[in-house]
């Protein structure tokens, strides 16, 4: 517990420096990445990560251990020879992005596994600096990295915010924007390349795999949430932003594995788990495209279905004179469309409560309002029906089930004009005529 | 350096190299094909919760188990990746990225709390233990075999015999999904079917070559096949073609260097790959501008045909004769502008008299015109069945001239028995038949 006292008032330093470093880096990656998942460059960023690690080690070839800046020069520069290569390819052959970005991934990273081993062959060969750029240790980061990565936050803010219109316009139509002169090669690469920029930063806090969780998944939650880019793309950065504070907060709170010398739990992993908990979130809950939302809307469409499959049984069944009094034992319904005995139930309490049905001693029949809504119902059902069968040339025993997809689809306004432009070319007189089906109905003594 | 002079173990090593090069190739070409190399990748990086959750669960670091879990864990990859697509209308490699991302972070924290207890370096399950596969044998009719070995051939077996019995199928599947289910092909079983097999070859392979380069083996091999035909079959053969040798030379070099042997076999696929991209006699970068700079020749010799075609018709009795500085002036100088008069020169289309000035030679004279009876008669036809107004002929009857064949050429003389085109200038009659055939 007083870890987590700790932790919340910022007293401890090195603490404070990780969490501003892996908000910042959040931050930027929420907000660039939002760009790469609607540019289907989502695994740009694994790419870039994976390409990186040879421009690491060649770095250590060259200026030894001492400087971190000489790692992430090197890092970047194959990183963004890389994204040049996949752009290459995507361009001049017949290879696919994906195929190109995994070339690029496997082979760069297989030539930095090749000179990671020269550097372990080699006296004093000190690898723990490389391996931490596999894996990512933001327990260790100091001041200077957290200063780096909010530079690079700030440039990429700053990038965004004056590119915005012209990154726009590349997610959605490029051929347009190119057709309207803008320099959509060069937009491309700027994107890409501060992909890989905000990529190299972030490697050695999270590692290689994990840049992927950070650089994809804000951008992917905040989609959920929105349709418009301005939105998305401030939501990404905010969930990014979240997803390090939370992260870097559980790895440092939370119980470390037994035996271990170090406490908490490793950094990346938490963070990339953060964003993950997000992104769920975002998935069920989200009000217009989440799984929860999607589920209601069907049950509802259902629900509404039924009720207005129950109403049409009760009309043609009076159609066909088969409820002389004007009433049906229930039984009798469900045979008419091999109703389940629940959703018969549930819909004859709906329509009891909106006072369509009368139900009683086990019978059911239509009321005055529920005579005129069935009225209208089976009217609509039985123009697309005529409808169909004249102007698409379906075959009178095939309507039944097409005409049951449109009336139930279709929203009601829609419904309503084309209605009243059937009626009116067809049958010229009073709203209410509902004319003869023009196929058996699928109900004894049902024929036509 | 020559493979005599391996001794056993080094032999062992390079064949276990060389089979499951191969055996990673063969279901890649299908993944290169249908688009879904990341699927590859996905599942290599997915599979390390697999690891972790069966050792916590089974105690022990049986290779089995370590298969099993990894299995599993590559096929739940597959499946939450169709899931979020489908259901959560995420872009595919979005929710791949999200999905592989998130399962390994779950099993770094899985690794890092059990590696106390067991020596699970999560290194080498990036990049495998090939080296030393000849340390763990078993015997197979009374040889000392690699497990390793025992595990990828069975492995090669399988991925080869799955391809032929389902060959059609694959094949269907892999170019024109809808109509395989419309001829009742299971294309979505198809379709699981080929991630089942792609997550084995990366469990079985992972030991190996390690999770991530076996990405490389899956995609580089078969998109190399890709740009050097166009036939299924031989993309295969050649895919595998490809694996062994990137599996020979990058052991052996990786020996002779003494460093990685699988990040060496990614290298030399990668350095395989860009070899063909720029050197594919059909597909290739260097072919492609070659073709291009033959055809840009060609134009720009009938350009200049044209022209001078043009200007003796327009002033025939004052007829001051063109020379190469204006030749050069109307159609753009250049070294391409050169070498197609020089061109012409020698084939004797062109002649150069007195002056510079340049001149149709007969054989010239009747290429030119078939190329401008060409071009008007292209004016015509768009004029009369498209309605395009006259100032919207020019242009592109300039680009259509040049790819008007002989027998397009007479079907359209049948269809416009006119005289002059759009802008009343003269249409030239066909070329006889006994004309020197000269093209351009």
């Amino acid at each position: 517990m007083s870890d987590l006292l700790r932790l919340l008032l910022l007293q401890d330093a090195n603490t404070r420096t990780v969490l501003i470093g892996a908000s910042l880096l959040g931050l930027a990656s929420g907000i660039i990445g939002s760009f790469a998942v609607l540019r289907r460059r989502a695994l740009v960023g694994d790419a870039v990560s994976h390409a990186a690690l040879p421009g690491i080690c060649l770095a250590y070839f060259v200026v030894g251990d001492k400087s971190f800046a000489a790692f992430l020069g090197g890092a970047l520069v194959f990183g963004l020879l890389g994204v040049l290569v996949i752009a290459f390819v995507r361009r001049h052959t017949r290879i696919k992005e994906d195929a190109a970005i995994g070339i690029v991934l496997g082979s760069f990273f297989g030539l930095g596994i090749v000179l990671k081993r020269f550097i372990q062959n080699q006296p004093g060969g000190n690898r723990a600096g490389l391996d931490t750029f596999i894996f990512g240790k933001a327990a260790s980061m100091v001041t200077q990295d957290a200063a780096l990565i909010a530079a690079v936050a700030g440039l990429i803010i700053v990038a965004v915010a004056a590119l915005f219109k012209e990154l726009r316009l590349l997610c959605f139509d490029r051929e347009f924007a190119g057709s309207q002169g803008w320099p959509v090669l060069r937009l491309d690469l700027t994107l890409m390349g501060l992909i890989a920029v905000c990529t190299v930063v972030g490697l050695p806090a999270v590692g290689v795999v994990l840049m992927a969780a950070l650089l994809i998944t804000p951008g992917v939650a905040a989609r959920f949430w929105t349709d418009r880019l301005s939105t998305m793309v401030v939501l990404g950065g905010a969930f990014g932003l979240f997803s390090g504070l939370l992260g870097t907060a559980l790895s440092a709170v939370l119980p470390g594995p037994a035996n271990a010398l170090s406490r908490g739990q490793p950094t990346g992993p938490m963070i990339a788990l953060s964003a993950g908990a997000v992104f769920l979130i975002s998935l069920l809950a989200a009000p217009r495209r989440g799984v929860v939302a999607e589920l209601q809307r069907r049950r509802r469409l259902r629900a509404r279905i039924a009720l207005q499959n129950l109403l049409r049984d009760l009309h043609e069944s009076s159609e066909t004179g088969h409820a002389p009094t004007g009433s049906l034992p229930v039984g009798a319904i469900r045979a008419f469309r091999s109703w389940s005995e629940t959703a018969l139930d549930r819909a004859i309490r709906r329509a009891s409560a909106r006072g369509l049905v009368r139900y009683s001693l086990d019978r059911l029949e239509l009321s005055e309002a529920g005579r005129a809504e069935a009225a209208r119902i089976v009217r609509a059902h039985r123009l697309w029906e005529l409808y169909l069968i004249d102007q698409a040339g379906i075959a009178p025993d095939h309507v039944d089930r097409d005409a049951d997809e449109i009336e139930h689809y279709l929203p009601r306004d829609v419904l309503e004009r084309l209605e009243a432009r059937l009626t009116s070319e067809r049958h010229g007189s009073a709203p209410e005529f509902v004319p003869a089906s023009p196929h058996p109905l699928a109900m004894p003594g049902g024929k036509a | 350096m020559i493979p005599g002079a391996l001794d056993a173990g080094e032999l062992w090593v390079m064949a276990t190299a060389v089979v499951c090069a191969v055996a990673c190739a063969l279901p890649g070409c299908y993944l290169v094909l249908r688009r879904m190399s990341l699927l590859g990748d996905a599942i290599s990086h997915a599979v390390l919760p697999g690891l972790a959750v069966a050792f916590v669960l089974t105690g022990t670091r049986e290779v089995i188990w370590m298969l099993v879990g990894a299995l599993g864990a590559g096929l739940l990859t597959s499946l939450l990746t169709t899931a979020l697509h489908r259901w959560g209308r995420v872009p595919e490699d979005a929710a791949m990225g999200v999905v592989f991302s998130l399962f390994f972070a779950v099993g770094v924290i899985i690794v890092n709390a059990v590696a106390r207890q067991v020596d699970l370096d999560p290194r080498c399950v990036l990049y495998g233990l090939i080296e030393f596969v000849s340390l763990d044998t078993v015997s197979v009719a009374g040889i000392q075999v690699p497990r390793s070995f025992v595990w990828l051939a069975i492995l090669l077996g399988a991925n080869v015999l799955c391809i032929v019995v389902f060959y059609k199928e694959l094949k269907l599947v892999s170019f024109d999904p809808a109509l395989a289910t419309a001829m009742g092909f299971s294309a979505a079983g198809v379709h699981y079917g080929l991630m089942t097999q792609v997550a084995a070859t990366t469990v079985v392979s992972f030991e190996s070559v390690g999770s991530i380069l076996v990405v490389a083996m899956l995609i580089a091999p078969g998109a190399t096949a890709h740009l050097l035909t166009d036939r299924l079959g031989r993309m295969l053969g050649l895919a595998a073609l490809l694996a062994a040798s990137a599996g020979v030379i990058g052991y052996l070099l990786a020996l002779r260097w003494n460093t990685s042997v699988a990040g060496m076999m990614a290298v030399v696929s990668g350095v395989e790959f860009a070899a063909a991209v720029l050197l594919a006699p059909r597909y290739g970068f260097l072919s492609k501008m070659l073709h291009q700079a033959v055809l840009a020749a060609r134009i720009r010799r009938q350009d200049i045909l044209g022209m001078l075609y043009r200007w003796h018709e327009r002033s025939t009795r004052d007829a001051r004769p063109l020379g190469y500085a204006e030749v050069r002036a109307a159609i753009g100088g250049s070294w391409l502008t050169r070498l197609a008069l020089a061109s012409l020169l020698r084939r004797g289309l062109v002649v150069r008299h007195g002056g510079g000035a340049l001149m149709l030679s007969p054989a010239g004279r009747a290429a030119a015109q078939s190329l401008v009876r060409s071009h008007r008669l292209w004016e015509s036809y768009l004029a009369r069945h498209l309605g395009l107004p006259p100032d919207h002929l020019h242009e592109a009857s300039e680009r259509m001239e040049h790819f008007i064949t002989p027998s397009l050429q007479a079907r359209l003389g049948e269809e416009l028995p006119i005289g002059a085109d759009p802008h009343g200038r003269p249409i030239p009659p066909p070329i006889e038949k006994g004309d020197s055939g000269a093209v351009a």
